[in-house]
């Protein structure tokens, strides 16, 4: 077993037996499902919705290379510069050579999810610059040296009394449970930040081909003061980001807020095209934009599973899922958690690696009907096992199987393993969820049926006679 | 009409009860049953697995047994799924890619083929009791029946269905999943018990029997007072 699948399962176990962590999740999430059922009402046809905005996506992602090109000129042409990255260690260099460049101290970052993937705040950090994260969540979460718990809601897996104590302990803030007094809290410390920072780092959550625009979409105002305080403005976003036409924001704000957060839109919607125009009063000095690829490709090159590449990270699968519901973000061990996750992951990071998060589903398709832009999800995750399988088979499944086919297709072996079983289950009592008990994955937790006196086949057999 | 049953290999085994309703029923509705005995599994437990060329052979002693049906009634979802859905998937660009589709479109699910194939809905069932209903979720997602198994329970003289808050969560089964992640499957199965006691049914309904296998076996060793019952049991109850 791999690492990472280790580690998944370690915590998964832990994390399964933690009533409390898994009340605390499933909770707040039936409160989003509540949110988003109310949201979704509004749209006038909330499928069609769903598939236009998949076409649009398959069109951008089949499209990628001449969008990209679109894009970039755009943004060139208003003094922007573009920076393409293949890989994380790239996308690093090239930030901090930026920063380098620009004698830059301290950055001020707004939530950049790739940023996450590129492990970008330790490259900052050991390169001596301070990084501090602007998103109320990420801020906690960066404060208690955590990865974020959920791609969209990073600290969703805290409750009040843990951020007050976090922010006693290191803010020595006094005590409060009262989350605006939290929020004041936060942005206190972060608007001393936003004044001294000398770089802001963003993400971008749409790239926008046809105006060479990026679109920032947040409920703070901290990505705004992100890109609007310091001189130079960073945005580093995954190549997928791009989509047509500025009109596809009509359609793509909305469902990101409802489908993400159940909400009608988001409170802060931003269009970024590039550093301080001649005669403009405001705006960053220089505005650079990092495209990474990251093994995106890879993904592309896989037409049966290239629609994962359509994700706008809005969370949804995630919030609909049973595992996620009671196992929680950090037991994934990536950036992105949940179904999507579990689908993308083994492309970007190997997939004997990460194989596991695609067995550890249900296969139930909760994600794949609440996907905004019509994800073939779970069954992607199927797909994943048979790749996964056909490249590197596990030798004893693979002959159990073998064994498996080779008894369904003879029915006197069938009628043979009912009688065996029939006289197993007499002595199973003795042994029932112990460590001798071969069906123990099953036993240790639940009762096995028993056999019947007499089975489907024996009643159709004394019918007949 | 010649109506030829496909009986899973969990059904034949631990459910009988849910075959022979079945077959009760079809019967009263003057179907004439054919049982082809030596079909007992659709190879969905490989396939899921990720072995497909080991799941192959299985999967053509069906299709080649099935050719020549008029109709196909599966007592499972889930099984239902694996023909309907995942065997075009499985034969796509081999030899078999047409009769596999052939196949799909004259297979159904038990609810969905009284309702949708024979639009029959009052069966003269009977079954007094306060009941939940929980939606198996190849039978729900895969196939698209939602409506149907909830048309026959409106029928059902006597019975109280309430709907629980959970009904189109899974339950946690998932096939080799419950068994190579036990304690994610278990956690699953105890939000379903959860929500499904809530409700005060009496009983919990599916149309998936190897749902109820998980649920029941999950309830029965945490000594909670749930029963679970195949819809085919309920509707041939009088």
């Amino acid at each position: 077993m791999s690492a990472p699948a280790q580690q998944f399962k370690h915590d998964a176990e832990r994390l399964t037996r933690d009533l409390r962590h898994r009340s605390l999740i499933q909770t707040s999430l039936k409160k989003y499902e509540a949110a988003r059922d109310a949201k979704k009402s509004r749209y006038r046809d909330w499928q069609s919705a769903r598939q236009t905005a998949a076409e649009i996506k398959w069109d951008a992602i089949n499209h990628l290379d001449t969008y990209l090109e679109e894009f970039v000129s755009k943004l060139e042409d208003r003094g922007s510069r573009v920076h393409w990255a293949s890989t994380s260690e790239q996308a690093r260099q090239i930030i901090l050579g930026i920063i380098r460049e620009k004698n830059a101290r301290s950055i001020i970052k707004s939530k950049v999810m790739t940023g996450e993937e590129i492990h970008l705040n330790e490259a900052l950090e050991k390169a001596g610059l301070t990084v501090v994260e602007s998103d109320f969540g990420e801020y906690i979460v960066q404060l208690r040296h955590e990865a974020p718990y959920h791609f969209v809601f990073p600290a969703m897996h805290l409750v009040r009394e843990e951020i007050s104590e976090l922010f006693q302990e290191r803010l020595g803030s006094k005590p409060t449970n009262d989350p605006e007094e939290l929020m004041m809290i936060a942005r206190q410390v972060l608007r001393d930040k936003y004044i001294t920072a000398d770089v802001g780092i963003t993400g971008a959550n749409f790239a926008i081909a046809e105006t060479g625009m990026i679109s920032i979409t947040e409920n703070e105002g901290n990505a705004r003061l992100t890109c609007a305080l310091p001189k130079v403005h960073i945005a580093l976003m995954g190549i997928e980001k791009v989509i047509p036409k500025l009109e596809d924001l009509a359609l793509f704000l909305p469902m990101l807020a409802t489908a993400g957060a159940g909400q009608a839109l988001t409170c802060y919607n931003s269009l970024y095209s590039g550093p301080r125009q001649p005669g403009e009063t405001d705006g960053p000095e220089e505005f650079h934009l990092v495209l990474l690829d990251n093994k995106r490709t890879h993904l592309l090159a896989d037409a049966e599973q290239r629609d994962a590449l359509h994700c706008i990270r809005c969370g949804a699968c995630l919030n609909v899922c049973p595992i996620y519901r009671n196992v929680g973000g950090h037991t994934y061990g990536t950036t992105y958690q949940g179904p999507i996750g579990s689908v993308i992951t083994p492309y970007l990071r190997g997939l004997q690696s990460w194989k596991h998060l695609s067995y550890a589903s249900s296969l139930c398709g909760a994600c794949t009907e609440a996907c905004p832009v019509k994800i073939d999800l779970h069954h992607h995750l199927l797909q994943s096992r048979r790749n996964a399988t056909a490249q590197r088979p596990i030798w004893w499944e693979r002959f159990a199987f073998k064994g498996f086919a080779f008894v369904m297709n003879r029915p006197v072996l069938i009628g043979l393993a009912t009688r065996l079983a029939r006289v197993g289950q007499k002595f199973h009592p003795l042994i029932n969820g112990t460590r001798l008990d071969p069906a123990r994955a099953w036993t240790r937790s639940r009762e096995l049926p028993s056999v019947s006196k007499q089975t489907f086949k024996e009643f159709w057999k004394s019918r007949t006679k | 009409m010649r109506v030829t049953l496909f009986i899973p290999c969990f059904v034949d085994m631990f459910y009988p009860r849910v075959g022979v309703s079945i077959v009760q029923i079809l019967e009263r509705l003057g179907h004439h049953i054919d049982y082809p005995e030596e079909l007992t599994c659709c190879g969905q437990p490989a396939f899921n697995c990720g072995y497909w060329d080991e799941t192959r052979p299985i999967a053509e002693r069906v299709l080649n047994r099935l050719k020549d049906a008029e109709v196909v009634v599966i007592a499972s979802g889930s099984c239902g799924a694996m023909i309907k859905k995942f065997y075009p998937e499985l034969f796509a660009k081999t030899p078999h890619a047409r009769s596999a589709l052939e196949l799909a479109a004259r297979c159904y699910e038990f609810s969905d083929f009284l309702v949708t194939k024979l639009g029959v809905t009052e069966l003269g069932a009977r079954f007094p009791h306060r009941v939940t209903f929980h939606d198996g979720c190849h039978g729900l997602r895969e196939l698209g029946n939602k409506k149907q198994p909830r048309a026959l329970l409106a029928k059902v003289q006597g019975l109280e269905l309430v709907e629980m808050g959970e009904a189109e969560t899974c339950c946690g089964f998932g096939g080799t999943f419950a068994a190579k992640f036990p304690m994610i499957s278990t956690a699953m199965g105890e939000v379903k018990c959860a929500s499904a006691l809530e409700t005060g049914a009496e009983y919990t309904v599916s149309n998936d029997a190897s749902c109820n296998m998980h649920i029941q076996g999950l309830a029965d060793r945490q000594r909670k007072p749930l029963r679970t019952i195949h819809l085919a049991e309920v509707l041939n109850s009088r």
